[in-house]
């Protein structure tokens, strides 16, 4: 976990356990203080962007670490959430619990993954980032009309009264009693998403060190030295879009459990898209990076709401409506982020130095052959 | 039979809709090797404008033909500039940057093109005015309407003449030395920042000219219509073989035969299982198909693994 740390703290033991644990309260205060300063809406936005913390740092697996382009990531994303949402509500009347739904969700999204990839993956760059496209739109597609003529999916309408989920008798919804304290039901999925959330991390910062994360990134940086080296390519990147689809898969099951409701809308090539924006735009194969773009970009649309109340204060109305400019204004911050920094917010230090302008030989090189995830 | 010919016919105008779009995005890619998300958006942009002119001369004692031509004139200029600011703005400071930079820009562009239009044009369907006598013709069992055989026929006219264009003249020469390798270009003197240019103001007015197209095919546009018809088109692109001109023809025909083939027959293949809604899924599933083997596209030519 240290490495999470600038490396002045990480060589004091005591700077980093002081470190951990100011964040640690922190993260466990955060939903009271902003449901007491900005309201409980925040609080659920919050939960969101652990959630987005999840799938980013699967997804940076496949694009950051193998440097795999997924454009089709959310498709995952929707078998975890359709496994949850289907079987534990009333369209079918069946109603298995969440800790067997969660690995059931997360073992189909993998295989889910392992089928698609293992015809697709000795593609290159731009046309594997199509292939995944095309799936990811062929799930939604799917989602949107097995509704008849027998009805698997409910279709467009989606599926909903999706139990809470539960541990013995206590259900996170609608509110948790603990220890005579009542949690309300968003406070409560923050907490078990953190929980996730910090495993996650755990997880994916191990597998970066291993020696599956090493041979990820020889294959990112150049696939023929890495087949020189003896590493089995297929196999390993078959490993990495695996288990990216289930990173996604547990994520989907928590996001139907958290939201109560599911449609084929949540699970658009725009998801995907904007989840491949969390991992560029933070610093892709950078965890600590992945984990700012994924909080930048669902805080972000959020915020901008607030340019409604903005133009009133400067302009004494509301020139343009706000819900339309959020976007816009969001497009463009992603344009100029990247025309400003085309590494991403926050890379690792050695991509950093890569690419920067003070070694022209490198940066050559790098722009050549090196993290080509679009080759 | 007649059922048969009918969604060939039907396909052949969607395919040549397709096809023009697709143009656009092969010629940026064998140039830059860059998918330009925007595409779509700026055929979505030439429908609007298209609209937006032929709802204001609709009062005029204009007559109809008159009326398309200024409406052409307003909209490909319009695009013209749209793709030339699209790619000084977003693509032309990152042409330095990892390759995934350019990617994270297009989608951004894209976003803010879509929203700009959105708050210009509002969120309903603008509708083609009533200009056009539609007449429809029978051909061996299958209808044809005059607007598709004029669909058709203008989309060949532009292709031969792009054809003509890349093939014969100057521009065309120095934009396929820049594609092949623009270190050396430069080197010969071409001026590759202008061809880049050139590129895209050539394939945003393709871009304007299959937007009208579409406007008028389906008598309707929207702020968001670029999208789906944008990832189709780059889809008929790489099953043609990304980067080659005659593979993006090729390709938009045939992605546009079998949608219609495959939503014609569906139904009875399936036994009424899967119905005519799934037509999408038709364009992916060739493109999965043709990918996994023959990767380089229809036309493309095997490229080996640069190391």
């Amino acid at each position: 976990m240290s490495a999470l740390l600038p490396r002045r703290w990480r060589s004091d033991p005591r700077f980093a356990w002081a470190a951990f644990a100011a964040l640690g309260v922190l993260l466990a205060a955060l939903p009271f203080i902003v449901d007491a300063g900005m309201g409980r809406s925040w609080v659920r936005i919050l939960a969101f962007a652990l959630l987005y913390v999840m799938l980013a740092l699967g997804l940076n697996i496949v694009v950051g670490f193998a440097g795999l382009l997924d454009l089709g990531y959310v498709a995952f994303y929707a078998v975890g959430a359709y496994v949850y949402a289907l079987l534990a509500s009333p369209h079918f009347g069946i109603h298995l619990p969440f800790w067997v739904l969660l690995p059931l969700g997360a073992l189909l999204a993998c295989t889910a993954g392992v089928v698609l990839g293992a015809p697709t993956l000795r593609l290159r760059g731009d046309y594997l980032a199509i292939v995944t496209l095309g799936f990811g739109e062929i799930v939604r597609i799917f989602l949107n009309n097995l509704n008849a003529p027998i009805n698997l999916t409910n279709g467009p309408q989606g599926v909903n009264l999706i139990d809470p989920i539960r541990f013995g008798d206590t259900a996170l919804h609608p509110a948790v009693d603990l220890f005579g304290v009542s949690l309300p039901a968003t406070h409560a999925h923050y907490y078990l998403f953190l929980a996730f959330t910090l495993l996650t991390v755990f997880v994916a910062l191990r597998l970066q060190r291993s020696r599956i994360g090493r041979a990820w990134v020889a294959i990112r940086e150049d696939e023929i030295a890495a087949v020189a080296m003896g590493i089995d390519t297929r196999n390993v990147k078959l490993l990495a879009f695996a288990m990216g689809a289930t990173f996604g898969g547990v994520g989907g099951g928590l996001f139907a459990a958290f939201q109560g409701f599911v449609s084929p809308e949540s699970f658009t090539l725009m998801e995907s898209i904007m989840i491949l924006c969390m991992v560029v735009l933070g610093g892709m194969g950078h965890i600590p990076g992945v984990i700012l773009g994924a909080l930048l970009l669902t805080v972000l649309p959020e915020l901008l709401r607030y340019v409604g109340p903005l133009q009133e204060a400067v302009l004494g109305r509301v020139a343009v409506d706000p819900s339309d400019l959020r976007m816009l204004l969001f497009g463009s911050a992603l344009v100029v982020a990247m025309i400003f920094r085309p590494e991403g917010l926050w890379p690792s230090p050695q991509r950093a130095r890569e690419l920067s302008p003070d070694n022209p030989d490198e940066t050559r090189q790098e722009q050549e052959s090196l993290f080509d995830a679009t080759r | 039979m007649d059922i048969f010919l009918q969604q060939l016919l039907n396909g052949l105008v969607l395919g040549s809709l397709y096809a023009l779009v697709a143009l656009g995005y092969t010629m940026v890619y064998g140039i830059l090797e860059l998918i330009n998300f925007a595409h779509g958006e700026v055929v979505m942009i030439g429908a609007m404008v298209a609209l937006t002119v032929l709802g204001v001369l609709a009062g005029t004692p204009l007559p109809p033909a008159a009326m398309l031509a200024i409406a052409a004139a307003v909209a490909i200029p319009a695009c013209m500039a749209t793709g030339f600011t699209i790619e000084r703005v977003a693509y032309r400071p990152l042409r330095r940057a990892p390759r995934l930079a350019p990617l994270i820009t297009a989608i951004g562009v894209s976003i803010v093109l879509q929203n700009v239009a959105m708050i210009v044009w509002g969120r309903q369907y603008v509708s083609f005015p009533p200009l056009i006598d539609v007449h429809i013709h029978e051909v061996a069992g299958a209808t044809i309407t005059n607007v598709q055989i004029a669909i058709v026929a203008l989309a060949a006219l532009i292709m031969a003449g792009l054809l003509l264009l890349v093939r014969r003249t100057r521009l065309g020469r120095a934009m396929r030395a820049t594609a092949q390798n623009r270190e050396v270009a430069e080197l010969m003197g071409v001026d590759v920042n202008r061809v880049i240019s050139a590129t895209f103001v050539i394939g945003s007015a393709l871009a304007a000219v299959a937007g009208m197209m579409v406007a008028a095919y389906y008598g309707l546009a929207h702020y968001a219509m670029g999208f789906m018809l944008g990832l189709k088109a780059f889809t008929a692109a790489v099953l043609g073989g990304i980067g080659n001109i005659p593979g993006a023809m090729l390709g938009g025909l045939l992605l546009g035969i079998i949608e219609s083939l495959g939503a014609g027959y569906i139904g009875d293949l399936t036994g009424g299982f899967l119905g005519s809604h799934y037509q999408d899924i038709f364009a992916f599933l060739v493109l999965i198909l043709v990918l996994v083997f023959r990767p380089s596209g229809l036309l493309g030519e095997r490229i080996a693994d640069r190391a």
